[in-house]
């Protein structure tokens, strides 16, 4: 296997709340690897956005914190880097893309100044060569009409189109990894559509790794090459797209997949929710935090955390029951 | 929903929806106002809901699809149009009788956490229809059937004094669904009643829509921009676009064979939790973003980001015509 | 999800007002006990209605009198805050002032509170009384408060209770834009249209969705009401439209000493470390009482306590 690009390993990331201290990344680990598309799923609170905070060092501290762990960048642990490095390695290396564009977006400032000045800043292009790579870039993302949209401001654009100028600007340095954190989450499914097909379309081109983060079980199924499931925190099975799909292991992953109602699904098929409420991460159950809404759980489940393992060639499961827990079952 | 009765052609509309038309006027200036525009939220609709049947309202954001489902229990103005439920002329009531309206009919709204008053126990807020309407006499009886509806929607009866903000995203739907079943109603408008929510919570409260319908004989109006949600809940389906329904009629039909290219688009716009089939979907990935509803194009309202619009569709608007298999679509190319 | 609300309390519809009542003082009491700061701003409080109700018995000199021979003393055994420039005892009247100082305040608190907030909600609901409503509202806020209670009160008179009515008036008027604007929001929330389309009637609306989420809004404008009501009376009153000046109230204190603030510090001083405690305590039991009628605050209030 070659280096990976990304590599987390045994990260910690903790929160310091009105409730105590609460782990919201426990002792995650994975591997992207340069080119693929990564999907980080699970839902609120699980982890998946802290993950990638993490690794983009924008974790607010107080009243966040990296305890432990490390992450592999290219070669660099980025826990390692200064305040400084770091910026840099935001700015140039890795791009990233959140779901509210309007917040990352300076409302008194044109599109174009906001997409030439961290050209100037990072590749130290001038002032006239910046604005031309700024327009390259509104064609890249699709905009029509690149010239008058530059001497824009961003209230004046869709929801889409500030999401295509996100992208634009996340991808201006040539990044080698591409994070989209729930980045079409609010947006209209055509839209969203065009705006995930434009992310695949830009990494693909430039060579880029993508971690795509959220709960949409349908969008992981189309753009991931690998996925990981997280819950309370944990990773709880990793693998190929198409083998979590078709053969998943852990019940957590089962009782997503058999909650969502499908486009294709026969007329009354009924669904078969999970029980039970998702846990308060200041107060989870002990052992597996999955088991009071487990169909498999046993009595050792309540007591012992299972480990992430390796159960077959590049697929991970976290649970002791891993071997009986099917989706037919 | 699921298992609903298929005898839907000869039953009687409870709730019937004729070009309707919701206007807002957009307004400039603090003290001297104009008007400067007019959004039309909801252009001409029409609409029939049989009595156990669920009616899915689908479209994006700037459909008008929230503001049908308000106008419906009267909380927009109307500009014209009729909504008639169970023969009674909606849009005439007034003062008692439109209180009575909202008897019948109930609403679920998508926001769970700004849905319910943070001042007020959950076990008020469940007992506040019944107050209002006069339903119980006495207190001991509204308390009863307070638990009661605890016990439907899945809600432990000793939470009853607790206030809102002590409960979860799900558990605040399900107060919110208690709420409007509260004064016994008939019909249920819910808007987006899932959206907000966790997947795994969002299975849970769809399952519960499923079995009220079954208990209870309720007919749902069910306001969604999720087509796999509609898909679970709907018998019939009316797809909204700009204040216009583009294609309506039974679910199956729509799903299988989407007619209105705008619904193609939608529906394969949607992907499928399973890679194997997702990946081998053709789709058509519709260009251009959904036009501002103050500035209508001119024609059918679809036209600009139609892959098959022709030149009369930039002038001339299509009018809705049933099909041979009884539903209904707007557009010059079927 | 937090688990915050007493397990055992059963859910009634509406408990009776005794239980409700025997709560909130309970309430109170517990908070008091807990906290300090609180238990000392209640006591303060109780003492300053005390010293309202008895000073005039309590006081060992003739206040009113002026005595040339003893004016302008220091802070000794004797006169325990020194006296003023005609001669009489700062602490007899500064003690005496608090009856009038504290009937001032409170009178305008709670008319201008209760009149501002009843407006506030009815015209919110109206859209062409709202409309009239505010411009008179917009004018009496274009005046300042004392000039305008000074114009009302030469219309009909100068006299404590007149003040209590021109403080009222102009206090109203910033209560009904301030209200109206939290009512305003309100309205549009969620809630109040879940509200609405269950066929809740506007004044219920009002009195049990709007009424109870902008009560921390009104109780900060209160405390600052009775701070500057008493402030306005001393003007007022210096002005010669209140009380006479041989009439101790802490304003009427305040200004007198003010002409002296450089040889007789004390004269000022005294009436005015009155007047800061009072209102001191006055915003820490606002704080305290918006804490408690907020049950997410009230929730993580008793977890606190029980940590």
């Amino acid at each position: 296997m070659t280096e990976a690009l990304l590599s987390v390993e045994n990260l910690h990331t903790q929160f310091r709340t009105e409730g105590g201290l609460v782990q919201a990344v426990d002792d995650v680990s994975f591997n992207i690897q340069a080119g693929e598309t990564f999907a980080l799923v699970g839902e609120s609170g699980c982890g998946k956005s802290v993950t990638a905070l993490s690794i983009m060092g924008l974790i607010p501290n107080p009243p966040g914190e990296i305890t432990s762990g490390s992450i592999q960048f290219g070669g660099v642990d980025l826990l390692k880097l200064s305040s400084t490095e770091m910026r840099s390695i935001r700015g140039s290396k890795i791009g990233m893309i959140f779901q509210e564009p309007m917040s990352s977006l300076n409302p008194v400032l044109t599109i174009e100044s906001q997409l030439a000045e961290p050209l100037k800043i990072h590749t130290g292009l001038s002032a006239s060569a910046a604005n031309d790579r700024a327009q390259e870039l509104i064609d890249m993302v699709g905009i029509p009409d690149s010239k008058t949209r530059l001497k824009q401001y961003p209230h004046e654009l869709s929801g889409g189109q500030r999401q295509r100028i996100m992208i634009a600007m996340a991808m201006a340095c040539a990044p080698r990894l591409l994070i989209a954190d729930e980045a079409t989450t609010a947006l209209d499914v055509t839209i969203q559509a065009q705006i995930l097909d434009l992310m695949q379309e830009v990494t693909e081109k430039s060579g880029a790794a993508l971690l795509i983060i959220t709960h949409n079980l349908g969008i992981v199924a189309r753009y991931a090459d690998r996925v990981a499931v997280m819950y309370a925190g944990k990773l709880r099975e990793v693998g190929d797209a198409s083998d979590i799909y078709a053969a998943s292991q852990h019940p957590y992953t089962v009782g997503l997949l058999r909650s969502v109602p499908r486009l294709d699904s026969e007329k009354g098929t009924p669904l078969s929710p999970i029980g039970g409420e998702i846990p308060d991460l200041t107060n989870l159950p002990g052992g597996c935090a999955f088991n009071p809404r487990c169909q498999w759980a046993v009595d050792r489940c309540s007591v012992e955390e299972p480990e992430l393992i390796e159960i077959s060639q590049g697929k991970q499961v976290a649970c002791f029951e891993h071997a009986s827990v099917s989706l037919n079952v | 929903m699921s298992h609903s009765p298929a005898s839907t052609e000869n039953s009687v509309p409870i709730l019937k929806v004729r070009e309707l038309k919701v206007h807002f006027p957009v307004k400039r200036g603090l003290v001297f106002q104009r008007t400067v525009g007019v959004v039309k939220a909801v252009d001409g609709v029409d609409i029939e809901i049989n009595h156990g049947e669920t009616l899915g309202l689908v479209g994006e954001s700037g459909s008008g699809k929230t503001t049908l489902g308000r106008a419906i229990l009267r909380l927009n103005d109307t500009a014209g149009g009729s909504i008639s439920y169970s023969g009674q002329d909606v849009l005439a009531l007034r003062g008692q009788e439109m209180r009575r309206l909202r008897k019948n009919i109930g609403m679920v709204f998508q926001d769970p956490y700004g849905s319910l008053n943070p001042r007020m126990t959950v076990g008020n807020i469940v007992a506040e229809p019944m107050l209002v309407h006069k339903i119980f006499d006495n207190k001991l009886e509204i308390r009863n059937r307070v638990m009661e509806l605890f016990d439907t929607v899945g809600l432990n009866r000793s939470m009853a004094s607790r206030y809102p903000h002590e409960f979860s995203g799900g558990q605040r739907q399900r107060v919110g669904i208690a709420r409007a079943l509260a004064s016994g109603p008939n019909i249920l408008i819910c808007d987006e009643p899932v959206s907000a929510l966790d997947v795994s919570i969002q299975a849970q409260i769809i399952s519960l829509f499923d079995r009220l319908k079954l208990e209870q004989q309720l007919t749902y109006l069910f306001i969604a921009h999720d087509l796999s949600v509609v898909r679970h809940v709907s018998d019939v389906v009316a797809v909204m676009y700009l204040g216009k329904i583009v294609e309506q009629g039974n679910a199956d039909d729509i799903y299988r064979s989407p007619q209105h290219p705008y619904t193609q688009a939608l529906l394969s716009a949607v992907p499928i939790p399973d890679p194997a089939v997702e990946r081998k979907r053709s789709r058509t990935v519709l260009k251009g973003d959904i036009p501002s509803p103050l500035n209508p194009p001119s024609g059918c309202v679809f036209s600009p980001r139609c892959p098959i619009a022709e030149d009369r569709c930039f002038v001339e608007t299509p009018i809705s015509r049933t099909l041979s298999d009884g539903r209904r679509a707007a557009c010059h190319k079927i | 999800m937090t688990k915050t609300s007493d397990l055992g309390s059963e859910w009634q519809l509406t408990p009776p007002l005794s239980t409700r009542l025997r709560g909130m003082l309970g309430a109170t009491g517990k908070a008091a006990k807990r906290d300090i700061v609180l238990g000392m701003s209640i006591s303060l409080l109780f003492l300053g209605l005390f010293l309202a109700v008895f000073a005039p018995t309590l006081a060992r000199t003739d206040y009113e009198r002026t005595d040339p021979v003893n004016r302008m003393l220091p802070p000794s055994t004797d006169n325990w805050f020194g006296t003023d420039n005609w001669g009489r005892d700062v602490f007899d009247r500064t003690i005496v002032g608090t009856r009038l100082s504290f009937l001032v305040g409170f009178s305008v608190t709670l008319i201008s509170s209760v009149v501002g907030v009843s407006i506030a909600l009815i015209i919110s609901y109206f859209r062409i009384l709202d409309a009239v409503m505010m411009r008179f509202v917009d004018g009496f806020l274009a005046f300042p408060t004392i000039l305008l209670a000074l114009a009302l009160i030469s219309l009909i008179g100068p006299s404590i209770g007149n003040v209590i009515i021109a403080l009222s008036v102009t206090a109203t008027a910033g209560k009904i834009r301030l209200v109206r604007g939290a009512v305003l929001s309100l309205r549009e929330s969620t809630y109040v249209e879940a509200a609405r389309a269950v066929g809740v009637p506007v004044p219920r609306i009002l009195m049990f969705h709007v009424l109870p989420n902008i009560v921390s809004i009104i109780i900060v404008q209160a405390t600052f009401t009775l701070a500057s009501a008493i402030l306005a009376e001393a003007s007022l009153s210096f002005l010669g439209a209140g009380v006479p000046e041989y009439v101790p109230s802490w304003g009427n204190i305040i200004a007198t000493g003010q002409g002296y603030i450089q040889v007789g510090f004390h004269i000022s001083f005294f009436p005015g470390l009155f007047l800061t405690v009072t209102v001191l305590a006055v915003v820490l039991i606002g704080d305290s009482i918006r804490d408690h009628l907020d049950p997410k605050l009230r929730g993580r209030l008793r977890t606190t306590a029980q940590q």
